[in-house]
């Protein structure tokens, strides 16, 4: 049985990691409201691209001289994997879960002939996808994911860089995968395809898509003119689209890690009292036997004489 | 037409990061890239890309005339409204001629020391930026 002293410790040491992790979730917590705000602040300047692609995409004839972008490279023998994770650990099984789901796509994928390379946002996905797929991972962006302060432009970096590397043709397909902000207590692990660009009805079956419920309905009298033409425009906003899609993800990831953090370190807060009530209780048991024994000694000793 | 006899339109201008201006205005004067171009209340539809440059809002109160510098973009237009989905906006009285100088002189630095095409077309874009608002803070002076 262990010393009185040793429990003593125990239970400083306890409280200690408890003070640690309630401080933790309150961080957490205010970083949360941060990053859904910032989220929702970015939700007009999506939904409006969204509309307007829903409105061009409408108009364009789609032929051979059509934006790669759209009608995509004509062949789907590389996927490139967009994998966005968290900087930051301790966020329970936030990047577990997605790479789960990475790992079962790229095997899937595999499977099929096919190749895979992998783009890792992130240093925590980075870090674990490294040691099975180290090979497949071409290239890694940190210090995005998860920051309350990102501005567009350092997001964009990312899209910028999937746009060299499909203009020097090192993939047919393109990816992003990420955790969707659900609520506080869930977050869903998403794939949505961003090259070829699929149009809202393209995709119907799948309901990752933010295009159906971002697109207004707008009433139009007479038909959209377009200055200029309208593959000019959808040349243009194509290579924004992407862009918009990569900073959303990193937003909705980012409030994601929070809401990950702030449940687990609920949870941790919750378990560390828990076990300082039951490391209390063995303590004052061993204290009260300690006494017994002493007194018992005590009384015998009397008795004896 | 109902909408032709309104007298403002709703007016909005967005930044990935957050909405900016979300107003009635009686007139817009947007760069497109294909010649600048008004938009009164009742505007046909249209959707436009926006070379960097002065978009003018005439809003309602007073008349009075907002002057914002966008570095490029796309504006969606309706009879109803007006959207503009800026990469980047600042107000023409905000831009410090001072600091733009230095910032032209650095990049022609770079210019100069940039090594390969891509860098070059890089840099070469800056510039143009900035030759784009030290034209829309003249502009406001001349005006």
């Amino acid at each position: 049985m262990p010393s009185l002293k040793q429990y003593r410790v125990r239970i400083a040491s306890v409280k200690s990691t408890r003070k640690i992790t309630s401080a933790m979730k309150m961080v957490a917590a205010s970083k949360l409201k941060k990053a859904q705000e910032q989220a929702e602040a970015s939700q007009p300047y999506a939904s409006a691209m969204a509309g307007m692609m829903a409105r061009v995409a409408s108009g364009v004839v789609i032929g051979p001289n059509s934006p790669k972008l759209l009608i995509g490279t004509g062949s789907d023998q590389t996927h490139l994997l967009v994998v966005v994770t968290s900087d930051r650990g301790l966020c329970g099984g936030f990047n577990g879960n997605l790479v789960r789901r990475v790992r079962q796509e790229v095997r899937k994928l595999q499977g099929e002939g096919k190749d895979v390379k992998l783009l890792c946002v992130g240093r925590k996905g980075r870090d674990v996808l490294k040691r099975e797929f180290g090979s497949q991972i071409v290239h890694s962006f940190t210090g995005l994911a998860g920051r309350t302060d990102l501005s567009f432009a350092e997001a964009d970096e990312v899209s910028q860089w999937i746009l060299e590397q499909f203009d020097a043709g090192s993939f047919d397909v393109c990816t992003l995968v990420y955790n969707e902000f659900v609520s506080v207590l869930t977050q869903k692990p998403m794939f949505q395809q961003l090259i070829p660009f699929k149009s809202s009805e393209g995709n119907a079956s799948n309901d990752n898509r933010h295009l159906d419920q971002a697109a207004e309905p707008v009433n139009v009298t007479g038909p959209y003119s377009f200055e200029p033409e309208e593959d000019r425009i959808l040349g243009a906003l194509l290579p924004r689209n992407l862009g918009i899609q990569i900073y959303r993800s990193l937003l909705d990831s980012g409030a994601g890690e929070q809401a990950a953090r702030m449940t687990a370190m609920d949870n941790a807060t919750r378990n560390a009292g828990d076990m300082i009530n039951k490391l209390s209780i063995q303590y004052n048991r061993a204290r009260q036997a300690f006494i017994t024994k002493e007194l018992i000694e005590i009384i015998s000793g009397a008795e004896a004489v | 037409m109902a909408e032709a006899t309104q007298a403002t339109f709703n007016f909005e201008l967005v930044s990935p990061e957050r909405r900016l201006i979300s107003e009635p205005a009686k007139m817009v004067v947007i760069p497109g890239e294909e010649g600048d171009f008004g938009v009164l209340p009742g505007h046909s539809a249209l959707v436009a890309t926006i070379r960097p440059g002065v978009v003018e809002v005439h809003s309602i109160e007073s008349g009075e005339v907002r002057r914002i510098f966008i570095a490029g973009g796309f504006a969606d237009v309706t009879p109803q409204s007006c959207t503009i989905l800026a990469e980047e906006a600042i107000n023409v009285l905000d831009l410090n001629a001072e600091a733009l100088e230095k910032a032209l002189g650095n990049l022609k630095e770079d210019l100069a020391l940039s090594k390969d095409d891509i860098e070059r077309a890089r840099v070469t874009k800056k510039i143009n930026l900035i030759q784009a608002k030290v034209a829309a803070l003249s502009g406001k002076i001349a005006a």
